[in-house]
């Protein structure tokens, strides 16, 4: 029962699924797995949607994508100055299996250690840890598209159509090293662009008070994010170890000769249902919390790139003014000034106004997500606390009751 | 900020070390106290006082001071045996050990504990009486009470380990959280040992125990150290022990111990593997703990930030609720500790001291064997010299089959007593392991009880101001 997964990004607001009663799309992304060899895992995504738009040639359809065209998708967003204007939605986080097969490799190697109900028990385990990361997966991807659908001027995009309704693979060779090392050095003039912009002081309050907040928000969102993951991990851990404390006490009682078997087959009985319950508290702060920190992360960085492109725009605007007025000075190609400063100011204001609008939908899906993950997190808290009082008190009523 | 962690880092460090004391008095009384007769026990080797003086015999067992003439001790039969453990009163004593001090400086220091002996039975001179003792006291004594009975079938409660590197850290005046809670691990530790040694019938009223527990004034067991020559012999020893082990190879006539032995072997293994799994979970709730408060901080930070203020209310309240939550799972993971993994530790090593109870019997048996070997070759060879013309040697010869002869049925009725005594000792021994079993394992469930109420309600505190944020 992985519960809460099912229902898709649930970490989102109704607002950033676009669930409401004016939307046109529904998308599903399901998922198959077709390796080659199990050491090569290949996703692929099965997009499915319905539209009731007029600018698709069908109202449902289904294609095959790879997590690389979903990421060209979304860089080709970024590349596309109409778009300078948005928030980005970031895009998904490529399939990470690593620590999984890591844990499957040793699972292998300790096999000769533990007995064969333990090693079928944790074997289980991590086949269930696979399947969650799956699901997740698969939402991330779901996410991201129903984003771009959500947004009224993206989903309009000739790109994010052809990613739903070309029917073969769009050939989107991921970058190669050059392009890579290109990306990389393009990010590092862009953070010190960054310091840059960041230091002069926006004429504009909201701007301001926007890109201060956003510097200091994403950095704390950082950290909350690194920190809740460290303390997930801690809870699996000490969720593993009851485990194996139960299978110890089940063999105890089987073996002992005293009255104690019984009870050590009872309290074994009961750390094997807490265990479970332990590992599902885990499982739902992972996905109310550690996911929720994780995809606010991302967004956030999404808005620092909007400001920074708005600071950018900006800047292009001031040193357009300034050769313009060099050039009436000299009296030297003011009319191409003129026209360079009129279009950085066209561009500059574009920006702008959609930038503000942005950023306060940012701010209203932020509070709705964080809202309906709080709540959602407290109640499952509360619901598994109240199961896993109710098998200990069961537990120990026959236990007191025994002597 | 880095000033905020360092003071949050000290009030923590100060706030463990006070619920140590407190934990101290929750958890201090984790052996349970059955019943023991008042009367003295006839099994009890002495009758006069022998007190041990200066060093103690390094090695057990050490030729047996008791093995008299005395026949009465070989006379009772094991039925009187059950029936006075059946018959025992309310067991009178209460033995605390507490208010670690530290002796001295660099090196040479040492902790001394107060010992303190609350009783009404009558073999003690006073109602309460408080002493103070150091480390290797106790193993001193332990080591005097192993070489006494261990080779009878007793089972001697084993001293708690040493460990040089917790004392190295005590010693060198490291005031860090680890020194703290090394120091009442081994008090609680020393308690448990006492506990379990004035619960043992014989033990109560040896005359070492006694004056362990009353007198002001104990002579050094220097002996006890790891490294002395003493220690280095006992090594010795124990190897040789074990290599004899291998090579007696007995005919047991009795079913009950090959069973009892294979049972005891089995529990041990799996004692080893809960104890090993047990002191996991410990660490990983600590590490769980840690990581609560460190994310505690971060939400609280990230609240800050937050300019919603609705939602920066909730995530200063998450914060606090993961703050309160870390301090559950500390307390937890002291449960966890103090309240299984001790003693599953000490089991470890009783089942250890049975084991060795078991090997005694082995080697009496041996012994036995190897008396009526040397007595067949003493008739073997009066037989010879039979038809020798030489009474002198003939007369020797005759004197030396009757010493043998005397030493086999010694080590007949050794066997026998000793066979009859581990009997006791286990069924003894099984009652106790089946009530501090189930008197631990419930007061574990009741701490997980008490976390998963808590969590309940700071979870319930925390419900509306989630929802409140609009």
């Amino acid at each position: 029962q992985q519960e809460g997964l099912d229902d898709g990004p649930d970490f989102l607001s109704e607002e950033d699924r676009g669930v409401s009663f004016f939307f046109p799309f529904l998308i599903s992304v399901l998922f198959c797995l077709c390796p080659p060899t199990v050491d090569d895992l290949c996703f692929f995504f099965c997009v499915f949607f319905q539209s009731t738009l007029p600018n698709f040639k069908q109202n449902e359809f289904s294609v095959v994508r790879q997590h690389e065209e979903f990421i060209w998708l979304h860089d080709s967003f970024v590349e596309n100055e109409e778009y300078a204007g948005y928030i980005i939605p970031p895009a998904p986080p490529k399939p990470d299996f690593d620590a999984s097969r890591e844990k499957l490799q040793k699972l292998g190697e300790g096999e000769g250690s533990m007995t064969k109900e333990e090693f079928t028990k944790m074997k289980q385990e991590l086949e269930a840890e696979y399947l969650a990361i799956f699901k997740k997966t698969v939402a991330m991807h779901e996410v991201f598209l129903c984003r771009v659908a959500a947004h009224p001027v993206l989903r309009k995009d000739l790109n994010f159509h052809v990613f739903l309704e070309y029917n073969q693979d769009l050939s989107v060779r991921g970058k190669n090293k050059k392009e890579k090392l290109e990306d990389f050095f393009k990010n590092v003039v862009k953070s010190a662009d960054g310091v840059l912009v960041a230091g002069v002081k926006d004429v504009d309050d909201f701007f301001e008070h926007e890109k201060t907040f956003l510097l200091e928000y994403h950095n704390r969102v950082k950290d909350a994010s690194a920190k809740s993951d460290r303390m997930i991990r801690s809870h699996k851990s000490a969720a593993d170890d009851i485990n194996r404390i139960a299978s110890t006490l089940y063999t105890l009682g089987t073996q002992d000769s005293t009255d104690l078997c019984k009870f050590f087959l009872k309290v074994s009985e009961l750390f094997e249902k807490t265990r479970k319950i332990e590992a599902r508290v885990a499982a739902d702060e992972d996905l109310k919390l550690a996911d929720l920190l994780k995809y606010y992360l991302r967004e956030s960085q999404a808005a620092k790139d909007l400001l920074y492109r708005r600071g950018r725009a900006l800047a292009d605007y001031e040193n357009a003014n300034k050769a313009l007025d060099k050039a009436r000075a000299k009296n030297k190609d003011v009319l191409q000034a003129e026209t360079t400063q009129q279009v950085c100011c066209q561009k500059f204001e574009k920006i702008s106004e959609s930038a503000k609008q942005e950023l306060i939908d940012f701010k209203t899906r932020r509070v709705a997500a964080f809202r309906k993950n709080l709540v959602e997190l407290a109640e499952l808290e509360l619901k598994h606390a109240k199961g896993n009082l109710q098998l200990l008190q069961s537990c120990l009523g026959v236990l007191k009751g025994d002597t | 900020s880095n000033d905020a962690e360092n003071t949050a880092a000290h009030h923590r460090n100060t706030l463990q070390f006070n619920t140590y004391s407190h934990r101290k008095q929750l958890f201090s009384v984790c052996v349970t106290l059955s019943e023991a007769t008042e009367e003295v026990s006839l099994d009890s080797p002495e009758r006069q006082p022998i007190l041990s003086d200066g060093p103690s015999p390094v090695i057990t067992p050490v030729t047996p001071v008791m093995i008299s003439s005395r026949a009465d001790v070989f006379d009772r039969s094991p039925d009187q045996d059950e029936d006075e453990e059946e018959n025992r009163d309310t067991f009178d004593i209460q033995i605390s050990v507490s208010d670690p001090e530290k002796v001295g400086d660099g090196m040479n220091a040492y902790m001394v504990y107060k010992v303190l002996t609350k009783t009404s039975l009558s073999i003690f001179s006073r109602d309460e009486v408080c002493v103070k003792r150091r480390f290797s006291d106790f193993l001193g004594l332990h080591s005097k009470l192993a070489s006494k009975y261990m080779h009878m079938g007793y089972i001697v409660p084993p001293a708690p380990e040493k460990s040089i590197v917790g004392m190295t850290k005590v010693k060198v005046g490291k005031e860090d959280l680890s020194s703290v809670e090394f120091v009442e691990k081994r008090r609680s530790a020393l308690e448990r040992y006492l506990l379990r040694t004035v619960k043992h019938p014989a033990l109560l009223k040896d005359p070492d125990v006694l004056q362990f527990l009353e007198s002001s004034e104990l002579p050094r067991a220097v002996s006890t150290q790891a490294l002395s020559g003493a220690g280095i012999l006992r090594m010795v020893n124990k190897a040789a022990d074990a290599v004899n082990k291998m090579t007696i190879k007995m005919n047991e006539s009795d079913a009950w111990f090959e069973e009892k032995q294979q049972q005891f072997e089995n529990l041990d293994v799996q004692l080893r593997k809960l104890h090993a799994s047990v002191e996991s979970l410990v660490c990983h709730r600590k590490e769980l703990s840690v990581n609560t408060a460190s994310f505690a901080k971060s939400a609280a930070m990230l609240g800050n930030s937050e300019d919603h203020t609705a939602l920066s209310r909730a995530l200063s309240q998450l914060a606090e609720v993961e703050e309160k939550i870390d301090q559950l799972h500390q307390d937890q993971a002291c449960a966890d500790f103090y309240l299984i993994s001790e003693l599953l530790g000490d089991y470890v090593r009783l089942i250890t001291a049975v084991k060795g109870v078991f090997d005694q019997r082995m080697k009496t048996w041996a012994k036995c064997q190897d008396a009526q070997v040397m007595l067949q070759r003493k008739r073997e060879a009066e037989a010879k010299l039979q038809h020798a013309n030489k009474p002198d040697k003939l007369q020797q010869a005759k004197d030396e089959i009757r010493e043998w002869e005397g030493k086999v049925q010694q080590g007949e009725r050794d066997f026998e007593q000793i066979s009859k005594n581990i009997r006791r000792e286990v069924g003894r021994f099984e009652k106790d392991r089946v009530k501090d079993f189930r008197v631990v394992i419930i007061k574990y469930l009741e701490s997980l009880v008490h976390t998963q109420q808590q969590m309940i309600k700071y979870w319930e505190a925390f419900l509306p101001e989630a929802k409140a944020i609009a």
